[in-house]
């Protein structure tokens, strides 16, 4: 099987190389083609951006775009739709979904955002209150969303809403792809500690949504807002990234420069202790990578989110110790900007110890990772529950 | 600077009973505690704060809360009633540094009551004191010390170069870092002369040849400039040449490691107060947050550290008022390390506690982060103190 996957992917990618030099073609028209011959995610079946084969050799597509001087940047600039809601769709869209959106998606034509948390609803996303009414073929979506990324270049949102406020919380949830240029939808910037407005508050006003853009069944939110999480989780913490890149390569190279041979030895074994747990870290998902089969990834996608956030904010808090005075500056000042991506890739080492403090909030908290994973993975009892079996009108909220 | 070298170097400090200090206030100190939490609270609101860090007051420091921190004479707690202050002790400057480092409030404490005071009390003659502290005390005279060369290494010679003709000295050179160093009104630097000797100089910062340029800081609410010296020229009288300039300076910075050790305190006070507030109010799963024991426990170890961290700055604020320099020598880094490790380490679960709202520009928390990674990586890191430490300790 492994073998014969490896064939054909080496296949593809040489087809799609020699149709479309990598360095050579403009990224859009590269990633349609990427697209077109099953290389977008490989995991998925032919004709919808895929090779039926198993996820494991994404990484080797990906290895070699870039070898040759292509682009993979969709994938962080366009994460919320590549990442997390090619999947839903995939899992739990219709044929006509799957043919609409997945490939101007993964051109970037299209950017997506997710609508899920909301100022009384983060953690218990199943708590949420945007409500959708339904109207003959549509529904009429009311309520207000928040830290919503990218959402101000987003043309399509990832929306959960609640339909039966009679249910207990989890089964009163509907899933929607929500047009983001739709009347009654308003995205305001909200500023991050970085100075800059990745994240929006998203409030909606009688905003119409067709029957026809809804995702799962009525009802069924939750499970299709689940693959959507546990994709999220595996596309922040599961990234395989070649040994000494990242925040970590980002440590070693200030030692490099301003410490090297006169560095001391204390500040050398911690950045070594830093280094040897980002290695571990690399290699188990390396492993988890070749371990996986197709379909919709586990609660030990927990595994890794946890441990990269964890990771990654104490390297980069490192990193600005280790500059010494100069972590007292600030390079290029607070610039009150909207970024079009992440800035958790670029930056000076001082703004991505800022972002990271993000790491174990987005995506779900640490604490709520370690909770899955004494409870799901562990098989660990749960906290006493006040309001699992309760409609969710009569649930305590803040 | 080396904080070690003033030390005797009796074998026996890793053991040796520290002096007695009381740490408790008394009635007079707890009504300055009452009065200046008030005036805080009620002048350093997040929203001045704010305003002023953002450039968008009269100032780069505040100057209507510094206004009456003069007019109550909390700005001359540490200067001698012959030269306008109170004559009280570091006990009492403590009380306001403290407060200060709980609300962040953005005034020149630090740069101007606390390093260039300790300079110019311990280097400056009768009549330089004179001249100058009165205007400190009334918050006039606002003072910089400038001690540092580019990289800003503690350990390495001032960047600035002195050298002397007749009655002039020649200045010349870089200093960074200088915390608010745009803003004040007098600088006292700290310059190498050709003998390799260490000279402090007070000057007006608008003499000819002096430049100042903001940096651009990580903690909004302490700003900080690079200033150039290029062919400076001072007279023989604007040496301080009332005591060795190499122990005023050790002096000033010991104040300053004090001072900041203090302030931190403030900031995990704040942080505790806010994180606990919240967990109490904020429901999620049909409870408070503050029920959940990663939660509980979190906070319970914040406390517990908190009051380490309080005892270690008391300590080291009540050892400098008393004028015990041996034990200040160890009570001084052990302070400046352990409460920027706690600081941080609050700061930066405080963010986690509040979640999203945490990670927003509107949240005060990362003020407080700022604060905390700054004030740990100012004068001294952790690791630069403890190494003083295990010198003085004799391991
Ligand atoms: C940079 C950034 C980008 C984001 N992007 C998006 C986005 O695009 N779309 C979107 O929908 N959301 C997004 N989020 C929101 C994110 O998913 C939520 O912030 C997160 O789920 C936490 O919710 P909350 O902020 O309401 O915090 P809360 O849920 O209120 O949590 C507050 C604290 O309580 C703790 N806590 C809560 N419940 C428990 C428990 N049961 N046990 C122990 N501790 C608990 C939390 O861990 C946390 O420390 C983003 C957040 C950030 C910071």
């Amino acid at each position: 099987m492994g073998v014969d996957e490896r064939a054909l992917i080496e296949e593809r990618i040489a087809a799609l190389f020699a149709a479309h030099p990598p360095a050579e073609t403009d990224e859009r028209t590269f990633w349609g083609a990427q697209f077109d011959h099953g290389l977008a995610w490989v995991q998925f079946p032919d004709g919808f951006g895929g090779s039926g084969v198993s996820p494991r050799w994404q990484a080797v597509v990906d290895q070699r775009i870039n070898d040759a001087g292509g682009s993979t940047r969709n994938r962080i600039n366009n994460v919320l739709g590549i990442g997390m809601g090619a999947g839903t769709i995939m899992a739990h869209g219709t044929d006509e979904h799957r043919a609409r959106y997945l490939r101007p998606m993964f051109t970037m034509e299209e950017i997506w955002c997710q609508l899920f948390s909301e100022p009384g609803a983060g953690s218990d996303l199943a708590a949420l209150s945007t409500s959708a009414v339904r109207e003959d073929d549509h529904w009429i979506v009311n309520g207000q969303k928040v830290w919503t990324t990218l959402g101000h270049l987003a043309k399509w949102g990832l929306l959960v809403t609640r339909t039966d406020p009679d249910q207990p919380k989890h089964a009163g949830l509907t899933y929607f792809i929500v047009d983001m240029e739709a009347e009654g939808v308003d995205v305001r910037p909200l500023y991050q500690i970085t100075g800059e407005a990745e994240f929006n508050e998203v409030y909606f006003t009688d905003v119409a949504i067709p029957d026809d853009l809804r995702v799962g069944d009525v009802g069924q939110g939750w499970t299709v807002a689940m693959t959507t999480l546990m994709n999220e989780r595996v596309a922040i913490g599961g990234n395989v990234q070649p040994r000494g890149a990242g925040a970590i390569g980002e440590a070693v190279d200030i030692w490099r420069e301003r410490h090297g041979a006169h560095g001391d030895a204390v500040t050398r074994d911690q950045l070594l202790q830093l280094w040897t747990a980002a290695e571990a870290m690399r290699l188990t998902s390396v492993r988890a990578k070749e371990a996986a089969t197709s379909g919709t990834p586990g609660p030990e996608g927990s595994t890794a989110k946890l441990q990269w956030a964890e990771l990654n904010k104490r390297i980069t808090s490192f990193s600005v110790d280790l500059l010494g005075p100069e972590g007292l500056t600030y390079p290029g000042g607070y610039s009150f900007s909207r970024p079009d991506g992440s800035a958790d890739v670029d930056g000076a080492p001082h703004k991505r110890f800022l972002r990271a403090r993000a790491n174990s909030i987005e995506g779900g908290t640490s604490e709520i990772m370690k909770n899955i994973l004494g409870e799901r993975v562990l098989g660990l009892p749960g906290e006493p529950r006040v309001d699992k079996d309760k409609p969710w009108r009569e649930v305590p909220r803040s | 600077m080396d904080t070690a070298t003033s030390a005797t170097d009796t074998p026996d400090l890793a053991t040796a009973a520290p002096p007695e200090v009381s740490y408790v206030l008394t009635d007079e100190q707890r009504q300055l505690q009452e009065m200046v939490r008030d005036l805080f609270g009620d002048r350093a609101t997040p929203e001045r704060v704010r305003e002023v860090m953002l450039g968008a007051a009269d100032a780069a420091f505040d100057t209507i809360l510094w206004q009456e921190l003069a007019d109550y004479g909390l700005l001359g707690l540490t200067i001698p009633e012959a030269h306008g202050g109170a004559g009280a002790s570091f006990a009492e400057l403590a009380i306001v540094l403290e407060e200060a480092g709980r609300r962040l409030a953005p005034v020149p404490l630090l740069s101007s009551i606390v390093l260039g005071t300790e300079a110019l009390l311990g280097a400056g003659t009768e009549t330089q004191r004179a001249a100058h502290l009165p205007g400190v005390a009334a918050g006039t005279t606002r003072l910089a010390l400038a001690h540092l060369d580019v990289g800003g290494d503690l350990l390495v010679p001032p960047g600035v170069h002195a050298s002397r003709t007749g009655d002039t000295w020649h200045l010349d050179g870089t200093s960074a870092y200088v915390i608010d160093g745009a803003s004040a009104s007098h600088l006292v630097v700290a310059a190498r002369t050709d003998t390799g000797a260490l000279e402090l100089f007070l000057l007006d910062a608008a003499t000819a040849g002096v430049s100042r340029t903001e940096v651009e800081v990580l903690d909004l609410t302490r700003p900080m400039a690079t200033v150039e010296l290029a062919g400076v020229e001072v007279g023989e009288e604007d040496r301080l040449s009332g005591g060795d300039a190499m122990a005023a300076l050790h002096r000033a910075l010991t104040a300053g490691v004090v001072a900041l050790a203090v302030e931190q305190v403030g900031g995990i006070q704040y942080t505790l107060e806010s994180t606990t507030a919240y967990a109490r109010d904020r429901i999620q799963f049909g409870r408070a947050i503050g029920s959940f024991q990663a939660i509980k426990h979190r906070l319970a170890d914040m406390l517990v550290e908190l009051e380490s961290a309080r005892s270690a700055a008391l300590h080291a604020a009540r050892v400098l008022a008393a004028g015990e320099r041996d034990e200040l020598a160890i009570a001084a880094p052990l302070a400046k390390s352990y409460c920027a490790e706690v600081y941080e380490r609050s700061a930066a679960d405080g963010i986690q506690l509040f979640g999203g709202i945490g990670f927003t520009w509107e949240h005060d928390q990362h003020l407080y982060l700022k604060r905390a990674k700054a004030t740990k990586l100012l004068l001294g890191d952790p690791k630069h103190h403890r190494a003083l430490l295990a010198e003085l300790l004799g391991l």
